[in-house]
């Protein structure tokens, strides 16, 4: 009963996995890329999803609208980063603003109410649907939604490959890695902080449009939590990858830590945890993994201590 | 070719902290010259190397490069002439990054940065060429993370960065103060090597006065934001440690440096 229970979740955890894959590769951009905390997906990843639900509902492709999505979240990365680099706002506290700010813009777009439905077969998964001869209800709905994000994925992690290999990628990760060589090169890091997080914000928003297609709609409290997700979706990826490795298999292991940590949710409900409790879970995953090295060293110390005296004795 | 006149730095200006740090420099610098800074803690060395740089706005006054008033560019476009390294050898290169990908960012100093590949196979071996002159054993390890070097070979590299995209005017903030005698002495002759191959004009500060005496065609002492000795050409290869010592503690009424200096 458990078992079977617990494979009937499985695809949707899946298609959830992949979806939110879309959103950790922009945090990875964000925090290991630019080492910049950014709040703001917290609000965009929503923006993503009001903005393209809109837009469906209006009757314009959904491909379209998941584009015209990206713009509306990269828009808000700009915000962030001018605040920054223009205010000198602290990178944490920009973020904070623009993502508060966006729930009221986020609500406008939905026209002043808290979630807006399309008719599925308006959707990108329900038109991918009709045109395969599948049911956009039940299992085929996850599958359809699989299949999406992957293509979708496969796309981002080849051009991210590309664009963070040209010159101007870089730049971009100087200005993360080391802000005051960056400047002694030449390097404009005030604009390399404006296309790192209009990249970033855009694939959150590209998630959150994905998602709003996915459930066939989207709701003003979606992207709460968001940035989170996407953090636990990076160490679990890292946990299991290593970090010595190429840039691209680095890529996959964000998206293979975005599906574990769907997956360890999954099973986290079906032994009885409610879904509200999936933040919680994530928060203690990040503690582990974070205070890991620290736990490592700790032990290592022990342990050498304890090698010395039995030396001396 | 580098030209200061007049320059006031402010710090903290209208608190209680206020500090004036340059008050009125002027420096006059010729191209091919290279130009040794000495001066006590304070004195305003770095001050004035950073506010060349443009790390920070000046008071007032102009600083002119070849000609051109570059006191109100941001400093990283004042980076297409002007290349630095820094006292702290993290400072200069990005650690996460590989040699090649720094050597390859210093390379498009002053450029615009396009959507090519950040590098390209001919620029690979002029970088091992290059890295290969300077003997550090660091040509056949391109891909390695600066970030897994030593500090003398990252002093090194980032000096090697410092000198590719023909820059005009190289600053060098005690960028071997940092560094065990001997690696000190490999970065000093890897910097008069570089300077002299490119014919580069060189602003050194130095804590050594040895170093400060032994290298470069020009010698400035700086004391409480200004400049109070000057000594170039014939009479500066005349110079002793003892002299400088001696007209430090006259200019100023106080000894200079302390041990350091003087073992230095």
């Amino acid at each position: 009963m458990f078992f079977e229970s617990l494979l009937n979740a499985i695809p949707g955890g899946i298609a959830l996995g992949l979806i939110w894959a879309i959103l950790a590769l922009g945090v990875y951009i964000t925090y290991r890329l630019l080492d910049f905390a950014d709040l703001t997906v917290d609000g965009s990843l929503a923006t993503g999803g009001c903005v393209a639900i809109v837009l469906t509902v209006e009757g314009i492709n959904p491909i379209l609208a998941m584009i015209v999505a990206f713009f509306a979240g990269a828009a808000a990365g700009v915000v962030t980063a001018l605040l920054n680099t223009k205010l000198k706002i602290p990178a944490i506290l920009s973020g904070i603003l623009t993502m508060s700010a966006l729930y009221s813009v986020n609500k406008r777009i939905l026209g002043g109410r808290a979630n807006v439905s399309s008719a599925a077969a308006e959707t990108l998964v329900g038109r991918v649907a009709n045109l395969l001869n599948m049911d956009y209800r039940g299992l085929d709905k996850n599958l359809i939604s699989i299949m999406i994000c992957i293509v979708i994925l496969a796309i981002l992690v080849g051009f991210l490959y590309w664009f963070f290999g040209t010159e101007k990628g870089s730049a971009i990760r100087a200005t993360g890695n080391n802000k005051v060589m960056a400047t002694a090169q030449g390097i404009n890091t005030d604009r390399c902080k404006i296309i790192a997080l209009a990249l970033s914000n855009g694939l959150a928003a590209l998630s959150g449009a994905m998602i709003s297609q996915h459930n066939f709609s989207a709701d003003v409290n979606m992207a709460s939590g968001t940035i989170v997700i996407g953090l636990a979706s990076i160490v679990i990826g890292e946990l299991i990858f290593g970090e010595k490795l190429s840039f691209w298999i680095k890529l996959v292991g964000v998206i293979v830590g975005s599906l574990i940590y769907r997956l360890i949710f999954v099973v986290a409900v079906q032994l009885g945890l409610k879904t509200d409790d999936l933040k919680l879970i994530a928060s203690i995953i990040i503690v582990i993994a974070l205070c890991l090295p620290t736990i490592k060293n700790k032990i290592f110390a022990l342990k050498s201590k304890g090698g010395k005296a039995n030396a001396g004795a | 070719m580098l030209e200061l006149s007049n320059v006031h730095v402010v710090f903290n200006k209208g608190t209680v902290n206020e500090k004036h740090a340059l008050k009125g420099v002027n420096l006059t610098i010729n191209q091919g010259d290279f130009v040794t800074v000495i001066g006590g803690n304070g004195a305003g060395k770095s001050t004035m190397l950073n506010s060349i740089a443009g790390a920070f706005s000046i008071e007032s006054g102009s600083i002119k490069l070849d000609g051109v008033e570059i006191s109100k560019l941001p400093d990283y476009k004042r980076a297409s002439f002007i290349s630095r390294v820094f006292q702290d050898p993290l400072i200069g290169t990005a650690g996460n990054m590989s040699i090649e990908e720094n050597l390859a960012l210093a390379a498009r100093r002053g450029k615009r940065r396009t959507l090519k590949w950040y590098t390209n196979n001919e620029e690979r071996e002029y970088f091992k060429a290059l890295l290969a002159e300077f003997d550090l054993g660091l040509e056949d390890r391109m891909m390695q993370k600066v970030g897994t070097l030593s500090g003398g070979q990252r002093q090194a590299i980032t000096l090697l960065m410092a000198s590719l995209a023909s820059p005009k005017l190289l600053l060098l903030d005690e960028h071997t103060a940092a560094l065990d005698p001997k690696t000190a002495l490999k970065v000093l002759n890897v910097t008069k090597k570089i300077a002299g191959q490119n014919n580069l004009t060189v602003l050194m500060i130095t804590h050594n006065m040895s170093d400060a005496i032994a290298y470069g065609n020009k010698l400035i002492m700086m004391n409480e934001g200004n400049i109070v000795f000057t000594s170039e050409g014939e009479e500066k290869k005349e110079l002793t440690i003892p002299f400088l010592m001696d007209k430090f503690e006259r200019t100023v009424g106080e000894k200079l440096g302390g041990d350091k200096m003087l073992l230095g």
